[in-house]
């Protein structure tokens, strides 16, 4: 019921803000090269889609983006399972990954650049690498949270550990594997745009950059634009399959509307 | 002893357990020289404060714990580790909340892989046998705490165990849904005669199901006495009103302080 009204509200609210932006700028005569009116933006982005573009870069950016983050949790998941299931490897490795974690992992991008090149892979690695950490935490932290009375359970049913992994500790863990796959999508992308500014042939971080050395102000604005809907819609995507995954999990219901309100 | 009368062997066999943890203060004693037997398809109940150790013997006698000293058998085998003959019920229902209700109660089955067509028939005709076969595809969040437990005893059931463990069932639910899940398991157990060893700290709960009661005494936990529960069968809820009954309550009771098992 309130739905239709919400909805109504959120394009009324996003409507006055574009209107005031515009206003404030033209009633303080803010030079475009400082802050672009909101006019200035759509132009710069219009004209970006016309000529082919940000469709270009768009795409360059994406594809690095699902690639670093299948990459990055993949191997989140797998060293955040070992972790998890075996002792020695957490005793041995656990402290390496801690230090590893602790690492801005931005820093890295020009290291990064030198090994993979400017090509798409040193991009793909470096999303990768920011991407792996929070789906590698939250898989131990899952894993661990297997209900102590279920493991009695499948250990009084005589479940080998192989039993007790597949149907007990990894639907347990699915809820934080979820959360952090919604976190890793982000950071792939965010490690994907930093690779870019370091050095490569083609996306929209490169695209900000050369337009910042152009002073096309309106042109980074609109390309910022672009990247925050980008990563809206691939938390969407995350989102939509956490909903059909984890449609037995009773927190599922309770989580706030905000994912389900329109754009 | 196997001999002549090994076809009168005890389903459960305890003799001279006694079970210590490690703690930080040295070796606390849980279980000290607990004996007694469960014959075929006998329903006995263990009554005892919060603390004794009921769930610590449950835990031996499913094989999830081993004891310190003493032995435990099952149909005159030792408990050493897991088995696939015993079912048991814990106080929570411990439902898997992504498999449905079917899919809950078919989880030995598929642990043990002894799957096939027939366990599925078998689970919709024990649901069936508690009331719930009208939700065997709906999921476990999508039932009341009652229901649940039936679930899990529909669980314990599915492989046809020789032995019923149950950890204070009912002990999670409301004093109303508590009588009428005592009436259904009495029920269910009329209807399959399975041994049952049946673990709770309420008194009335006890009398009413079982046909021996043993009294638990904690720190360590000892079993102090056996009381056998001579109410015909089948009992319903208004034999909890009869004389018998309420003295057979207050002789448990009466044990209890005698051996100061409730200044816990």
């Amino acid at each position: 019921m309130h739905k239709r009204r919400d909805a109504a509200l959120t394009v009324a609210i996003f409507c006055a803000s574009v209107l005031l932006g515009e206003l404030i700028v033209r009633a303080l005569d803010v030079p475009g090269y400082i802050l672009p009116a909101p006019s200035k933006v759509a132009m710069a982005l219009w004209r970006g889609f016309a000529t082919g573009l940000y469709q270009k870069h768009l795409l360059h950016t994406l594809t690095e983006t699902l690639l670093g983050f299948v990459l990055g949790s993949a191997i989140g998941f797998s060293l955040g399972a070992a972790v998890a299931l075996n002792r020695y490897v957490e005793y041995f490795l656990y402290p390496y990954i801690v230090m590893f974690q602790s690492v801005p992992k931005v820093a890295l991008a020009p290291l990064i650049v030198v090994w993979f090149g400017l090509g798409l892979m040193s991009q793909i690695v470096n999303a990768a690498l920011v991407a792996c950490f929070p789906l590698l935490v939250n898989t131990i932290a899952g894993l661990r949270s297997a209900d102590e009375d279920r493991i009695n359970l499948m250990r009084s049913l005589a479940a080998t550990r192989g039993q007790v992994f597949w149907m007990l500790q990894l639907p347990s863990a699915l809820p934080f594997v979820m959360a952090g796959l919604e976190v890793a999508m982000i950071f792939a992308l965010i490690g994907a745009i930093v690779a870019e500014f370091v050095g490569t042939e083609a996306g929209l971080g490169m695209l900000i950059q050369s337009m910042n050395f152009n002073m096309d102000v309106a042109g980074q604005f609109s390309v910022l634009l672009i990247l925050s809907i980008m990563g809206l819609l691939l938390n969407r995507c995350i989102l939509m399959i956490r909903r059909r995954i984890l449609f037995w999990d009773s927190s599922e219901k309770e989580r706030p509307d905000q994912e389900r309100m329109p754009l | 002893m196997p001999g002549p009368e090994d076809a009168t062997v005890d389903a459960i066999s305890v003799r001279d357990l006694c079970k210590g943890y490690a703690s930080r203060e040295g070796c606390v004693e849980a279980l000290r020289q607990i004996s007694f037997n469960v014959k075929e398809g006998e329903f006995v109940a263990i009554v005892g404060p919060s603390g004794c150790g009921k769930s610590t013997l449950l835990k031996i006698l499913a094989g999830v714990l081993s004891p310190s000293t003493g032995a435990a058998n099952l149909r005159g085998t030792p408990i050493d580790g897991p088995r696939r003959d015993i079912g048991v019920v814990f106080q929570s229902p411990v439902l898997f909340p992504w498999r449905s209700v079917l899919e809950n109660v078919l989880l030995p089955v598929d642990v043990q892989r002894i799957g096939g067509d027939r366990y599925r028939e078998l689970a919709l005709e024990l649901l069936s046998l508690v009331g719930l076969r009208e939700f065997a595809q709906r999921y476990p969040r999508e039932l009341s705490g009652g229901m649940q437990q039936r679930v899990a005893i529909t669980r314990a059931l599915i492989h046809d165990p020789a032995v019923l463990l149950m950890d204070e069932p009912f002990g999670a639910l409301d004093a109303m849904t508590r009588e009428q899940m005592n009436l259904e398991l009495q029920r269910i157990w009329l209807e399959r005669r399975k041994t049952v060893l049946f673990i709770t700290h309420s008194i009335p709960e006890a009398v009413f199901l079982a046909d021996r009661v043993l009294v638990m005494t904690p720190r360590p936990g000892r079993i102090v006495d056996a009381v056998t529960v001579e109410i015909p069968r089948p009992r319903p809820l208004e034999a909890m009103n009869l004389p018998e009954f309420g003295t057979m309550v207050g002789l448990i009771r009466a044990r209890f302080h005698a051996k100061g098992g409730l200044d816990a």
